[in-house]
């Protein structure tokens, strides 16, 4: 596998899929979840199956635009998304409606507000946080490898930032802070396959001192390429797991690390040492 | 040799013995140890309660803001207090936020509006000038008021400080004085709202008047708890409510078990597949892990939280990275012709390196996300952090001890039985 050859198509690749994302936040934006609109949502625990429409004569009361999910092995709990600021009166009232004409099983029912502020709070945090992240990332590599190394590796981790906010934008997911948190896991696992790369050439370049650059790229990546599917594997399968069984909230988060962990893996494999080997030829020619 | 298969045999009952241990609990007489899921402190959206975010209406910046905010916090420490829950969490978020989490609380609205009042007492004259705030009250509780047609019914008594005892003095005397009913009548305001309108009747000289309202005892309890934290120093205005019922949390919290669990078992079954007796070891190897971060959460009382869960499951999955790159390098070793003793040693030494700076930048990612990180994404930045250091913890020492018992029982041949197909 020669990872240099095919350099010109896997950054077309990316290229492509973070231009269209940029073109749709200019043309529709995101896709902005209730932690970032203001909102409530209530979960309600029903004794059976109740159709959208037996919800909606209930909800229409409150938000004629509120919108309804099922979920559970029998569909017996309902999920309503309002994108109004209910007072708490209504949400008690609207509870007690469902209660008195359905049933509650355990009485057991969820609720949460969010002010919009909220949303932004978490994100501006979230920017602050990666920012200083990044930073404290780039000095540890170019402490322990060299400086170029450090710059390729911060170059690949936005690209990965990058392509799981287009793949969000293009596939007009809502944006929660599930997907900020994702984010910021991912900075964390795609680094760690990065280095594990860039530790062997930084180890062949100390034994192979007359190889050509290029091909002891591909040697390192070679040789740890099972290990990077592998991980990448084992990681994928407990996300997945995750994803299958897990309750919405858990949903909400894995989604996005499946993602990213294919972003990581893929730019790792094509992006972060091409990156680098050009870096080095420029620092060599001057 | 022998030796060494008693060690091995003595590990390997030892972790089934720990493991057994954190799913059942022991009870041996006087001594018992609770299993793990009962020894979690979990959090609420895994036990139920409800959690309020409020934001203080207020232009003060700096030095003024946070000293504001420290006394909202100790009032609201106070009102909560009352309620008597457990282990109430508040925090100061930002500049200008407070967190309230409460968990396993009986009627969440009436402890949210209990929490977000102002709070503003005071005491009007019959011409509805303030006379008297709540700054001059020093207690007030609950008692029983002897009622000959109602029998005993609560009432909140307050007691003065010696200002307001005097000022209060001097308005009972005046309207004492007085004739009609409607010139004798005290006004008792709770942000805005008259709570209590007693005619006063003669002088209240000891500063210990009673507020009788047709109250329940809840509400005078609560009329009593607000009195007597005091009113907020500033308007708060609810930001985020949410109240997540008990069976819901714990259905979330069994999912996410069930879901661990799945997915351990697969890697499990990959890595023997894939490394046979390495794999048997680094399976051993997780399951030790887990224990370790698992107790270690219940010993620093670190709260489990949903994305906590997740973010413990994806430290699974990476944890088995470890120990991917060291048996990927042993396999190297053994292919390029050393013996498999030689080959485990160098294997180990070779991947230290490797280790060390990935989970170190790793690290940082998760250290961050725990210190700036809010709510969520806090608890998320602790199960991960904790979940790096112990799967660099066992993969360094567990996986390398154990793997070389194992060089000393089968011997130097046989590296099929290290994942390597031929010599």
């Amino acid at each position: 596998m020669d990872v240099l050859k095919y350099k010109k198509i896997t950054y077309s690749i990316s290229i492509a899929i973070i231009l269209t994302g940029i073109v749709l936040f200019f043309i529709r934006g995101f896709n902005l979840g209730i932690d970032f609109t203001g909102g409530t949502i209530i979960t309600l625990n029903l004794s059976g199956y109740t159709s959208i429409e037996e919800v909606k004569e209930i909800t229409n009361k409150y938000d004629e635009n509120a919108s309804i999910i099922h979920e559970g092995e029998n569909k017996e709990t309902v999920i309503i998304k309002s994108n109004k600021d209910l007072s708490n009166k209504d949400i008690n009232s609207l509870i007690d409606d469902f209660r008195n004409q359905y049933g509650l099983s355990d009485n057991s029912y969820q609720t949460e507000k969010f002010g919009p502020s909220m949303g932004s709070e978490i994100f501006k945090r979230a920017i602050i946080s990666i920012i200083i992240a990044l930073a404290c990332m780039l000095i540890y590599i170019s402490i322990r490898f060299q400086l170029n190394f450090g710059v390729a590796a911060i170059v690949t981790l936005i690209h990965d930032c990058l392509i799981m906010t287009s793949l969000y934008l293009i596939l007009y997911i809502p944006v929660t802070s599930a997907f900020i948190a994702a984010i910021l896991t991912i900075l964390g696992y795609s680094i760690n396959d990065t280095i594990v790369v860039f530790d062997r050439i930084r180890e062949e370049l100390h034994m192979n001192k007359k190889t050509k650059l290029n091909l002891l790229i591909n040697n390192s990546i070679k040789m740890t390429l099972r290990r990077t599917l592998y991980t990448t594997m084992t990681t994928l399968i407990a996300v997945f797991c995750l994803y299958i069984f897990g309750v919405d909230d858990i949903k909400e988060l894995a989604l996005p690390l499946i993602f990213g962990m294919i972003a990581g893996t893929y730019s790792t494999l094509f992006i972060a040492s091409p990156i680098w080997y050009k870096m080095e030829m420029k620092s060599k020619s001057n | 040799m022998k030796k060494s298969l008693i060690i091995l045999i003595f590990i390997v009952l030892f972790i089934i013995l720990l493991s057994f241990i954190a799913v059942f609990g022991v009870e041996l007489g006087n001594f018992s140890i609770n299993n793990v899921k009962d020894s979690l402190d979990l959090g609420l959206d895994l036990n139920g309660g409800i959690y309020v975010v409020l934001e203080a209406k207020t232009d003060k910046k700096g030095e003024e803001l946070n000293k504001l905010m420290e006394q909202t916090k100790s009032i609201i420490m106070q009102r909560v207090d009352g309620l008597g829950v457990s282990e109430p969490n508040i925090v100061i978020e930002g500049n200008n936020r407070i967190r309230i989490e409460l968990a396993g609380i009986k009627d969440p609205q009436q402890a949210i509006d209990l929490i977000g009042k102002t709070a503003q007492l005071e005491f009007l004259n019959p011409n509805k000038m303030v006379v008297l705030t709540g700054k001059n009250i020093v207690d007030a509780k609950v008692v029983y008021k002897k009622d000959q047609l109602e029998g005993d019914k609560p009432v909140v008594s307050i007691e003065m400080d010696k200002e307001g005892a005097e000022i209060f003095y001097e308005l009972t005397k005046q309207l004492s004085a007085l004739s009609t009913q409607i010139d004798k009548t005290v006004y008792i305001v709770l942000d805005g709202n008259v709570i209590s309108a007693p005619t006063v009747a003669e002088p209240i000289e000891n500063g210990k008047p009673i507020i009788d309202g047709d109250f329940t005892f809840e509400e005078a309890n609560n009329l009593a708890t607000l009195i007597r934290a005091g009113a907020l120093p500033v308007p708060m205005e609810e930001l985020q409510t949410s109240i997540i019922g008990p069976s819901l949390g714990l259905e979330a919290f069994d999912k996410s078990i069930f879901a661990a669990g799945i997915a351990m078992l697969i890697i499990f079954l990959f890595m023997v597949i894939i490394y046979r007796l390495p794999g048997i070891v680094a399976s051993l190897g997780l399951v030790l892990y887990t224990l370790i971060v698992l107790y270690f959460m219940v010993f620093i009382h670190a709260k489990l939280t949903l994305p906590g869960i997740a973010g413990l499951v994806l430290s699974i999955g990476m944890a088995v990275d470890a120990n991917v790159i060291i048996f990927e390098r042993i396999k190297e070793e053994i292919k390029s012709g050393k013996t498999i003793r030689v080959a485990v040693n160098l294997g180990f030494n070779r991947a230290l390196r490797s280790i060390l700076d990935s989970n170190m930048t790793t690290l940082i990612a998760g250290i961050i996300l725990y210190v700036f990180g809010i709510g969520p994404i806090k608890g998320f930045g602790v199960t991960l952090t904790i979940g790096i250091i112990a799967s660099m913890l066992t993969a360094v020492i567990f996986t390398k001890y154990v793997l070389k018992l194992i060089v000393d029982i089968t011997g130097n041949n046989n590296s099929w039985l290290y994942g390597v197909k031929e010599v």
